[in-house]
């Protein structure tokens, strides 16, 4: 039995996280690993694709049903879907109110006291939300949590400051624990020499770019009905993606302490490939009617 | 033990603070000094209200301590939530001796301990519809009570609670004040900005809610501020400002309440006594209902009799001549008291280390019983505290602002003092080291202290602690013999 391998998937809000891990721990599971999924992000939606539900039901939510989360029994959080993916949601409160930080943290704290990773488990996928915003998002990545993280990202300019401040927040627990920065994943937007860019931004942060996945609406086909790509069309070219996807975190073996870089030399490497024109110094704090005299 | 001169007090803390590194040893040196009474602003020799150095001993407390246990707590008739989890209520509940005057339970609520109890969940999903509710089952438990502070800790701030919001729409519902008070423990350096959250809250949300209301005015109204009537001090005051003819509105806040609060802004004067905790609420009376404030000290015959003279000076002659008539009334039973201790106590050496005023509002009264302070300060004082000290303490005594465990226990090894006035954290200390020590937050367990009552029971408090046999036979017997081989060898 292989050891039980943590990975945990970071990157800017909105760049398909969710949608990639799913699709890429249902390919995992297709040949035959087995895996769970443990949703960071209060809006609990790490695991319908593979459940086909609207939101499975959070940690969080039962705990404050049952009273608290002692109360809990693991079967109660846990459900089993496609390839008997295991999955949890940690949950969380509304926008606006209480503690999403602590959820996180309270869910995973749970989650290791009910021995929730198990023997047979070849690998636990964390999908956290989109900013490290405060200490209960960076629970999955501290001690005995995810040693592997990949930071999902785009050929768009806020999709890399946000992956470089990924880079940024790992070091700080890469210099403490084991964790390690595994590879960046390209969900492209078909932006132009999108694969190079990112490429390029991998080599700076000292990893590489694991694999870049192409744009398909089949995606989103998939999507409308709550499923996963090799669910939905396993024959489909945009499966053999995500296939190819798992099988290069299977074989990775590249885990390094990010070498985080400097604003200038992101702003440079922007500039380089035409994303960012130069700045202009002269225009700095001038009004529009100041610019026009 | 003489009196250090100047250059041996400066000595004495360079010594002292010879121990620390480096940086800590710059940081300290600014809250020791040594008195100068020519010295205008303590701001040239005294540094305080800064962030304790961590790695020392501060016995400073938190922001939710100010408001909760200082200035709201006291007030009897309203319910104070401790909202968050149970521990900050329940291990202060009833800690401090603001004595008064109800049936605690069903119209007075001060030693009870009302708190929201967070759980991880209320931590994670937000503590509003709790409060509410708690609101809610208050009001159906208690109905007597006449209005409901929300004293925030820690966890309020950290997950933002909408606790304005809560009190708004609970207010509405059962009609009484629900007053919002953001005095989480992290904010700030000591319970210092706690006063200053309260005394803004007050403000904000209690003391203009009778404005324009009818009042039946006398010319003598005023308003005790900053008395907390910690072993009945405040009615020991109260009864002074009765005789002379005035008539006491509102007490802040010890045996107070909400509707006295409500009705200050109609006095004419308002008397200040704990200036650290309550000289904010009396500042905006001033500017906004262009009511004075007048700081007095009612410890010791001497301060009081300053004090009465000066708070008559406000009013007509009526109230200087019954003023004088106290005074003089007073004055056997005073004579009687230092007639009877002053030889005890003449000459003893005292240091003292306390919290918002008594550093130095006690000096005159150990000076009445002809005793010294050698040593003075303030947990949590400010420099407009320190600029009030200056002249009460003789020159080339000790200033120690929030002082370091460590640095208290030296200075009194080195000065040697016949007594300590501090609190519970440093009475065993000083009393194994063969010192006696008063705690002078809690009067003991004693008092009253202030007024002309309350000077009796101080004196004699004093003596009761100094002439104590027990400090004599601080060597065991076994060792006694031992000792004195020693001593004889020497």
């Amino acid at each position: 039995m292989a050891k039980l391998r943590q990975c945990a998937i970071y990157g800017k809000g909105g760049i398909g996280k969710s949608t990639t891990t799913q699709n890429l721990v249902a390919a995992l599971a297709e040949s035959g690993k087995k895996v769970m999924i443990v949703g960071c992000d209060p809006k609990a939606d790490s695991t319908r694709l593979i459940l086909h539900s609207k939101a499975q039901t959070t940690v969080m939510h039962l705990a404050a049903e049952a009273g608290s989360v002692e109360d809990l029994e693991l079967e109660d959080v846990l459900s089993v879907g496609f390839g008997g993916i295991k999955c949890v949601e940690s949950g969380g409160p509304e926008p606006g109110v209480g503690c999403a930080g602590r959820g996180v943290i309270t869910a995973i704290n749970f989650l290791e006291e009910e021995g929730a990773y198990d023997e047979d488990l070849d690998f636990v996928f964390y999908d956290v939300l989109g900013d490290v915003v405060c200490g209960g998002f960076a629970m999955p990545i501290r001690e005995n949590k995810a040693q592997e993280i990949y930071i999902v990202c785009s050929g768009e300019m806020m999709a890399m400051y946000a992956a470089n401040n990924i880079a940024k927040g790992i070091v700080k627990y890469a210099n403490s624990g084991s964790v390690r920065l595994a590879g960046l994943i390209c969900n492209s937007r078909n932006t132009d020499r999108e694969d190079e860019l990112i490429m390029a931004l991998a080599s700076r942060l000292g990893t590489t770019m694991i694999h870049f996945v192409p744009r398909d609406n089949a995606v989103q086909h998939a999507e409308i009905r709550r499923m996963t790509m090799v669910e939905y069309d396993p024959k489909h070219k945009q499966s053999d993606e995500y296939r190819q996807l798992a099988n290069k975190i299977v074989n990775n073996t590249n885990f390094v302490i990010p070498t985080p870089i400097e604003m200038e030399e992101l702003e440079e490497l922007l500039m380089e490939f035409g994303i960012m024109e130069a700045e202009d110094e002269s225009i700095v704090g001038q009004t529009a009617a100041e610019l026009a005299a | 033990m003489t009196t250090l001169s100047r250059e041996e007090t400066d000595a004495l803390i360079a010594e002292v603070l010879e121990v620390y590194p480096e940086k800590a040893q710059k940081d300290r040196a600014k809250h020791l000094a040594t008195n100068d009474q020519t010295v205008e602003q303590s701001k040239k020799c005294i540094t305080s209200n800064r962030k304790s150095l961590p790695g020392v001993m501060t016995i400073r407390g938190c922001a939710y301590a100010g408001s909760k246990g200082v200035v709201w707590g006291p007030i009897k008739d309203m319910i104070h939530i401790s909202h968050g989890p149970v521990g900050c209520g329940q291990y202060s509940r009833a800690g401090r001796r603001n004595y008064y005057v109800g049936t605690t339970g069903v119209d007075t609520f001060g030693t009870m301990n009302f708190t929201s109890d967070f759980q991880e969940k209320d931590i994670v999903f937000g503590g509003d519809k709790k409060l509410a509710k708690l609101i809610e089952e208050v009001e159906q438990l208690f109905p007597l009570h006449k209005g409901i502070s929300v004293q925030s800790e820690c966890p309020i701030g950290l997950i933002g609670d909408d606790i304005e919001s809560v009190s708004k729409k609970a207010a509405a519902a059962i009609d009484k004040p629900v007053v919002p008070v953001r005095c989480e423990g992290f904010r700030g350096v000591s319970q210092s900005l706690g006063h200053h959250i309260a005394n803004d809250a007050i403000r904000d949300w209690v003391l203009d809610k009778r404005d324009g209301a009818a009042f039946e005015s006398t010319p003598y109204d005023v308003a005790i501020i900053g008395d907390y009537n910690i072993g009945g001090d405040a009615w020991a005051t109260r009864i002074l400002l009765e005789e002379m003819g005035l008539r006491v509105v509102a007490q802040w806040s010890g045996d107070g309440t909400i509707a006295e609060m409500m009705n200050t802004p109609k006095v004419k004067l308002n008397l200040l006594h704990c200036y650290r905790s309550m000289n904010y609420i009396s500042r905006h009376m001033e500017e906004k209902y262009g009511i004075p404030y007048l700081e007095y000290n009612f410890f010791g015959p001497t301060k009081i009799i300053e004090s009465l003279r000066k708070i008559a000076a406000f009013f007509d002659d009526s109230v200087k001549e019954k003023t004088e008539a106290v005074i003089a009334r007073y004055k056997p039973m005073m004579d009687e008291i230092i007639a009877k201790y002053k030889p005890r106590l003449e000459g003893k050496k005292v240091m003292l280390y306390v919290g918002g005023l008594r550093p130095r509002h006690v000096i005159g009264a150990y000076e009445d019983l002809g005793m010294e302070v050698i040593g003075t300060g303030y947990e949590f004082g400010h420099n407009d505290d320190y600029d009030r000290t200056i002249k009460e303490m003789g020159d080339a005594t000790l200033l120690y602002d929030d002082v370091t465990g460590f640095e208290l226990e030296e200075f009194v090894k080195r000065l040697k003092p016949d007594m300590v006035g501090s609190g519970i954290k440093e009475k065993y200390i000083f009393q194994k080291m063969g010192i006696p020590l008063r705690q002078m937050h809690s009067w003991d367990y004693s008092g009253p202290y202030h007024g002309y009552d309350g000077f009796a029971i101080f004196a004699r408090d004093m003596d009761i602690a100094l002439s104590n046999p027990t400090f004599k036979n601080l060597t065991p017997p076994w060792k006694k013999v031992a000792a004195e081989e020693v001593k004889k060898a020497a």
